[in-house]
């Protein structure tokens, strides 16, 4: 079998396996579908009214507009859960066994990402089920739903590099779920829960400059309009800048791990 | 070809050097037992030759291949139990054998096959499907030990495999290691526990601060500290009488507690019967008597002047010798 063939098998293996530990452990699946669930829920109930707000965009309900906020708040708990979980691993040694296989040592972590993804496809699938149960339109269609999936999928793999690479750095599960408030405030700063357009400065320039607005865009425009090339190919950098980010500190904090021991 | 080879293997962290040159080898098919206090440097060494930890001086090869420059080929070499058996609570032990064997690049079908033989000879089948968490701590370190054996490894390390273990489950970790050892498999077996490496070593390595006090096999080891002796209780006001009678049996050990003759004998049990018929002859009524060896913890005492720590329950305990054989009073 080659290298690749064997990696991949790896990467499966390990991304199976970070799934199973997340469905077993209620308190790394909860941040993922109930939090953002409740959340949808009482935003939905409370606050519908705001879509006849002006400046508001062109929605069918606030139910629609709120689905990629929710999908994104999903995915980045999962990302931040997918980092406790590589944490607590290397807490209790579960990684030593790890490092001690003759496999790429990077392919720890990609299997760790491929479960994260994993989680935020399943986390994608769930909100997008709402809405279509609750009367939202997914106004792009297949394609479109097919495209917020997808960006959402990425995008857990995306953060959950940047978990991967605090939970290498500091190998302490604390330390990550204290991320977890840094999650909100990055989301909230963004166009997630609300528009752009009727933020408040200076609120509005950190939303227009923060990553995060660019991806939660390109999911909800398939969503609320159609696909649109622009805020999907903006969507999709920001998706790779994070990813390269993301896998950049997790190589680096690999080897300062294997060095120090 | 030897198995494992070091060479001035250092490891320091900041200042603290952990590891300070040491040098060791154990050839194919041996047990080698690494004996030292907590803190000694043991999992620092494994961790080393098993390439976790990367050296910060001299050089390690295992099977062959050098622990930096062939550390991936090392590893496909090698089994490795660590301390504390590092085990996901979360998943059945069938699981965790799968995977061990998918991480060694196992086909899937022989990889199943493997672990089910496994899970079997660690007598674990039939809590296979259960969740690790729930494992008594036999049970866990039985199955770090099988998953540890999934690629068949040519070289297995074991640190402190028997830690905190119930005297049951110990002895079956010693069957099973005894065991792959007769199978062929070097063992290279960390412990704080005499009574393991006194047991299972053919050569002992005995690690304290850093650096190896002393090596060799277990018996050469305790002959460097002195001949068995025989330990005679007499009756207080006996003592010069019987000391007179078995004089020139053997050397005669300063006194230790009342009513107590000790006899240093080269010939060990085979001394014993000449030391009864003379105390008999001598008409000395003998209360009990007894033939003691030196143990690994003397040698230990001997090289650095303290103790083994952490003997709770471990064997012998701390500073006591090791009875070999009693006899009824004579």
């Amino acid at each position: 079998m080659s290298d690749l063939a064997t990696g991949a098998r790896v990467v499966g293996a390990l991304g199976a396996r970070s799934i199973r530990q997340t469905f077993r452990r209620p308190q790394l699946m909860s941040p993922i579908i109930v939090f953002p669930t409740l959340l949808l829920a009482i935003q939905t109930g409370g606050a519908g009214a705001g879509i006849e707000l002006p400046g508001f965009p062109p929605v069918q309900s606030f139910l629609q507009f709120m689905l990629a906020g929710s999908m994104m708040q999903a995915m980045m708990l999962a990302g931040n859960s997918g980092g406790i979980a590589f944490a607590v691993d290397i807490e209790m040694g579960f990684t030593d066994r790890l490092f001690a296989s003759p496999i790429p040592r990077f392919a720890i972590v990609l299997g760790r990402l491929a479960g994260t993804a994993a989680l935020g496809l399943l986390a994608s699938l769930w909100f997008l089920a709402i809405g279509l149960i609750f009367g939202a339109h997914i106004e792009g269609g297949i394609p479109g739903a097919l495209l917020a999936i997808s960006l959402i999928t990425a995008s857990a793999l995306a953060v959950g590099g940047i978990g991967a690479a605090i939970a290498l750095r500091t190998g302490s599960a604390s330390v990550v779920q204290g991320l977890f408030p840094l999650v909100l405030v990055v989301l909230f700063l963004s166009s997630a829960f609300f528009p752009q357009e009727l933020m408040i400065e200076p609120a509005k320039t950190i939303a227009e400059y923060n990553p995060f607005s660019f991806i939660v865009e390109g999911v909800r425009e398939p969503i609320i309009s159609g696909i649109e090339a622009k805020q999907t190919l903006e969507a999709v950098a920001a998706i790779v800048g994070i990813i390269l980010l993301g896998l950049g500190l997790s190589a680096r904090a690999l080897r300062h791990r294997l060095r120090t021991g | 070809m030897p198995a494992i080879v070091v060479e001035g293997l250092e490891r320091s962290f900041g200042d603290v050097l952990a590891v300070q040159g040491i040098d060791l080898q154990v050839d194919e098919g041996e047990i080698y037992g690494f004996l030292g206090p907590n803190g000694a440097g043991k999992t620092t060494t494994v961790r080393m030759l098993t390439t976790l930890l990367l050296p910060t001086g001299g050089r390690a090869g295992v099977a062959g291949f050098d622990v930096v420059a062939e550390a991936r080929q090392v590893r496909a070499t090698i089994g490795v139990a660590l301390q504390e058996a590092a085990l996901d609570p979360l998943m059945t032990g069938r699981e965790l054998i799968r995977l061990q064997a998918t991480l060694q690049g196992l086909p899937t079908g022989e990889g199943r096959k493997r672990a089910d033989a496994l899970l079997e000879r660690v007598d674990l089948a039939a809590a296979a499907d259960r969740r690790v968490g729930g494992y008594s701590g036999g049970m866990k370190r039985r199955l770090d030990l099988a998953a540890a054996l999934v690629h068949e490894p040519r070289v297995l390390f074991l640190d402190e495999p028997t830690t905190g273990l119930d005297p049951v489950s110990r002895k079956t970790i010693w069957e099973e290691v005894q065991a792959l050892n007769d199978d062929g498999t070097t063992v290279f077996l960390t412990t704080q526990y005499l009574e393991e490496a006194d047991q299972l070593a053919d050569n002992v390595g005995i690690i304290d601060r850093g650096r190896i006090v002393a090596e060799g096999t277990p018996e050469e080891l305790k002959g460097e500290v002195g001949s068995p002796h025989i330990e005679l209780v007499v009756g207080e006001g006996a003592v010069p009488e019987a000391e007179r009678a078995v004089a020139e049996l053997g050397k005669l050990r300063p006194r230790k507690g009342e009513g107590r003759v000790l006899l240093e004998v080269e010939g060990g049990a085979a001394d014993i019967p000449r030391v009864v018929r003379a105390l008999d002859e001598a008409g000395i009524g003998v209360e009990s008597l007894e033939l003691v060896r030196p143990t690994l913890d003397d040698v230990f005492v001997e090289k650095t002047g303290h103790h083994l720590e952490g003997e709770e329950g471990g064997g012998d305990a701390e500073g006591a010798d090791e009875p070999e054989a009693e006899a009824s009073p004579a």
